[in-house]
């Protein structure tokens, strides 16, 4: 008998007898908050730990960003060419200044260089929750995973229509609990840890600054 | 992984009782996480709907165990993932080991996971020339002075600044001695960025397995644990079988309750769900991920419809937080892998009741950890049922090493006490002879002494209540 | 006439027998015909804990017989009511009792409990000004829910000042057998407590568990300075009743 089989014959053997509880939800539904009120929440939430935000108009946002990164003073943007959005930026980049860098080939051939060189990286997301802060996204082919991980500043899009009340909701809402990408997150802020003394220190493994673009 | 004891847990907790350091960091650390606790469950309301709904998720997939491990291991591998089943940590590690070597992999890094410390899977891959490198702030702290973690969720709370301090200018080549906080933190961020972007592999743990769309679901605030599963081109999850939830809504207030419960923390800063190795189109990610089912004793734990619940545990560690003992000994004393209240009851259920008895009876039963459990675990009841496994052979029990140590000393004393109180005639006689001649009882008497060690010697009353009563004539019928 | 069994529990029963009889007497002050059945020992809880459960039963099974009329069973301890109430069913479950211990589960009070929520017991407080804190025990806590029933009772009292202690719930270390199986464990948490009560500044300490004041009155006693310690039951008597 292989180990597998061992095993769940070893579960088997319970034979539990009792129904199974049936699990009521009415605490996590929705909260059925208005869009101010969601927006309002979510800011709050992400703030207090140390999430910033630049507000710009829904078409406006490419030039927010721009804007920023030569507030800043930062050297170069990675960002995902194939979508609608990453378009736009490219569309609204200035000729002199940050670089805008796409991120178009797999990641072994410039490892070292999204390790050591890039200084921030942009993506979109699926939207964001409001109960307690937090951005949608769905890494993939247009967008990879470390666009939003190496870089020690990650932009990220968010339109703020685009906010559920809470997890279950956006679960739902996103189809997730049908069928998930290969990679999905959620990420409310900065890294963080509070390992040494309990005091809390940003900018551990994952970004150092979270920026949130927040269109409309 | 071995079960020989170095000391038996009074003289281990004795010697924690009288480390003035340790106790102090500890008060002070528990002290913080049971405000943040509070403060993130203000509403009793609230409280007690989502543990009934933890409670409620955690027991029915418990009851549907083989179910849904079938159906998880479906969806993985319709995902891509590779699935391994593991009986014994003897098994796992030989897993994990052979998945190395088959890929030339000589360095690991890890994320956190209890169930790696479960199979001693560093010293066991150390021994086979594969280094297994922490990247965990907590855990890297450890492995740097070669000890285990004494709490499961911020595992180097047993450590001073300066002691961190000390160690990173010691350990880390070219490091200056430091005490801030965000310095050491640079430090560890600038070490462990080299080597997520050098290992072969990277190796995490599971907080969640959906088992209807073939996911791992990991929580997370710093990083790491993204980059120990998306950089290195191999990805190795280790999970207990008890993880499997079956839906993805069943998630969300699981998470919710083991953030807010874990650190008082709304949300983690991260939630990452991975349902498959680099896709087609993905220009990075893993391009093999592979995940080891443990048992280790899970399966025997399940048999028994009251112990099951142990396994309802979503590794919060609020019930540590929140014990009398636990705080004022550290996780160390323990020796186990899970310590506290939790431990408590999981560990001789894996390592033998008799074998271990002195964890269930490390407990006044005061209930501190049941009252704050996310998922409804009856803990005080299960410490008591374990009391019983180490002194009996109960039929029908699956439970390891029952009537392990048993005490013929101890059961006859009980029979002696359940014979003279279970005769009132009898018991009223001790209890005048207690009332007359209690002076006569030496404070260093057997049992007694114990007592007499930090408190004055109690003082039986001239005339007990029964006689008093009598006196007064308060009715009998 | 309201009737009530009133069960002593061992350890007021020798240790603090005036308390028990203050506990009767409050009961009467209300009107109430307390029932005293003979037969009294022990509710079993020291075996029951300790996994002896054959002979915790045959302890319990006596006990159980003593209550046969459909009435409230007061007790004068959080421990020994969390007993009867949470642990009697426990015990005896797919046992010929089990049926008659669910239906005394239902019917069990600890006296603070009985004197406030079902007695509404009126003082009025006799003595001088007095500053006292209050230990509601784990199992009176958390068992039965008992905390705002003691405090309730001592607010009624006009010249009592009642201070919290900083560690309310935090248990005190006695835990029955515990207390002597982990002894350096017990004094460790016992003298925290200890400690935490001296510095509310209170002259007394107040308990409403007959195990957990043997455990902080004989820690301060060795100790040598503090307050004095009482069991709640004889502090509402003594205050509202000139001796």
């Amino acid at each position: 008998m292989s180990e597998r089989e061992a095993i769940l014959a070893g579960l088997r053997a319970a034979r539990p007898l009792e129904a199974p509880p049936a699990p009521d939800y009415a605490v996590i539904a929705g909260k059925g908050w208005d869009p101010a009120e969601r927006l309002l929440r979510l800011k709050r939430c992400m703030a207090a730990v140390r999430t910033e935000f630049i507000e710009a108009w829904p078409d406006d946002w490419p030039r927010a960003v721009v804007d920023w990164m030569l507030r800043e003073q930062l050297p170069d943007l990675l960002y995902g060419p194939g979508t609608a959005e990453g378009r736009a930026l490219a569309a609204a980049w200035p000729d002199q200044g940050p670089r805008l860098r796409p991120y178009d080939r797999p990641v072994e051939s410039f490892k070292r260089e999204l390790f050591e060189e890039v200084a921030a990286g942009f993506t979109t997301t699926l939207g964001g929750i409001a109960e307690t802060g937090g951005l949608l996204l769905a890494p993939g082919p247009a967008e990879p995973r470390l666009l939003s991980l190496v870089p020690p500043v990650h932009l990220a899009l968010l339109r703020a229509d685009r906010i559920f009340d809470t997890l279950f909701q956006a679960f739902r809402e996103l189809g997730w609990d049908r069928g998930l990408p290969a990679n999905a997150l959620v990420v409310s802020g900065p890294s963080k840890t509070a390992d040494i003394e309990q005091t809390l220190a940003y900018g551990v493994h994952g970004p150092k600054r979270l920026i949130v673009v927040l269109a409309g | 992984m071995s079960a020989e004891l170095e000391v038996d847990f009074l003289a281990a907790s004795t010697r924690a009782l009288g480390d003035p350091q340790l106790r102090r960091n500890f008060r002070r650390a528990m002290d913080g996480l049971m405000a943040k606790r509070a403060a993130a469950f203000a509403d009793p309301d609230e409280w007690t709907r989502m543990r009934a709904l933890g409670a409620s998720i955690r027991a029915k997939n418990l009851l549907k165990l083989p179910e849904l491990l079938e159906r998880l291991e479906l969806n993985l591998c319709k995902n891509g993932i590779q699935v391994h089943w593991a009986r014994t940590t003897d098994q796992a590690n030989q897993i994990v080991l052979d998945l190395l070597r088959a890929r030339g992999v000589t360095a690991l890094v890890k994320g956190k996971s209890m169930v790696s410390e479960e199979m001693g899977l560093n010293h066991f891959l150390e021994a086979h020339g594969v280094e297994a490198l922490e990247s965990d702030l907590g855990e890297y702290i450890i492995q740097l002075d070669g000890e285990m973690p004494s709490h499961i969720i911020m595992p180097a709370i047993h450590k001073n600044k300066d002691q961190i301090a000390r160690l990173f200018s010691e350990r880390i080549k070219q490091a200056k001695y430091t005490e801030e906080v965000d310095e050491l933190t640079a430090m560890a961020r600038t070490v462990l960025r080299r080597k997520f972007l050098e290992a072969g592999a990277g190796l995490s743990g599971v907080n969640f397995a959906v088992a209807e769309t073939g996911t791992l679901c990991l929580v997370e605030n710093e990083g790491n644990g993204r980059m120990s599963t998306h950089v290195p081109p191999l990805h190795l999850a280790l999970m207990g079988l008890e993880k499997v939830v079956e839906r993805l809504e069943e998630v969300a207030p699981l998470y919710s309750l083991l953030t807010r419960s874990a650190t008082g923390q709304a949300i983690s800063t991260y939630f990452n769900l991975i349902s498959g190795p680099r896709g087609p189109g993905e220009l990075d990610g893993p391009r093999e991920v592979h995940v080891v089912i443990l048992d280790n004793g899970r399966s025997r734990i399940c048999q028994d419809p009251e112990l099951r619940a142990t396994l309802a545990c979503i590794r919060c560690g609020a019930c540590m937080n929140h014990c009398p003992v636990y705080t004022r000994i550290g996780g160390h004393a323990y020796q186990a892998v899970y310590p506290g209240p939790i431990g408590s009851i999981l560990t001789p259920q894996v390592e033998g009741a008799g074998l271990r008895h002195e964890l269930p009876h490390a407990s006044s039963l005061c209930g501190a950890c049941a009252e704050v459990c996310p998922v409804g675990i009856p803990i005080t009841h299960l410490l008591i049922r374990l009391r019983r496994e180490a002194g009996h052979v109960l039929p029908g029990s699956p439970v390891r090493g029952g009537g392990g140590a048993r005490s013929r000393r101890e059961d006859l004393a009980w029979r002696a006490w359940s014979w003279v109180v279970g005769h009132p005639g009898a018991y009223r006689a001790a209890v005048w002879c207690a009332t007359r001649l209690w002076r006569l009882l030496p404070a260093r008497a057997p049992v007694l002494e114990a007592w007499t060690r930090s408190r004055a010697k109690p003082r039986a009353a001239g005339a007990s209540l029964q006689e008093l009563a009598r006196r007064k004539g308060v009715d009998h019928v | 006439m309201r009737e009530v069994y009133f069960y002593a529990t061992c350890l007021v029963d020798l240790f603090f027998p005036e308390a028990g009889m203050a506990g009767i007497e409050l009961l009467r002050s209300c009107g109430v015909r307390v029932i005293f059945p003979r037969g009294q020992t022990c509710c079993g809880q020291p075996a029951f804990n300790c996994g002896y459960w054959e002979e915790a039963r045959a302890v319990a099974r006596g006990q159980l017989a003593l209550f046969p009329r459909d009435l409230p069973v007061v007790l004068p301890s959080g421990s020994c009511a969390g007993m009867l109430k949470t642990h009697y069913p426990d015990l005896f479950h797919g046992q010929p009792e089990e049926a008659a211990a669910r239906a005394l589960a239902g019917r069990v009070f600890e006296l603070t409990q009985f004197l406030a929520d079902e007695l509404d017991l009126k003082l009025e407080d006799l003595g001088p000004p007095v500053k006292v804190t209050l230990h509601a025990s784990c199992h009176a806590m958390r068992d039965q829910g008992v905390l705002d029933q003691p405090r309730a009772l001592l607010k009624r009292l006009r010249n009592v000042e009642l201070v919290e202690l900083e560690r309310e719930r935090e248990c005190c270390g006695f835990g029955g057998v515990f207390a002597v199986r982990d002894p350096a464990l017990s004094e460790a948490m016992a003298g925290d407590k200890v400690r935490d009560a001296c510095a509310t500044g209170a002259d007394l300490v107040l308990s409403t568990d007959g195990g957990c004041l043997m455990n902080i009155s004989g820690t301060l006693e060795r100790q040598g300075h503090g307050p004095a310690t009482q069991h709640i039951a004889q502090f509402l008597w003594e205050r509202t009743h000139v001796r």
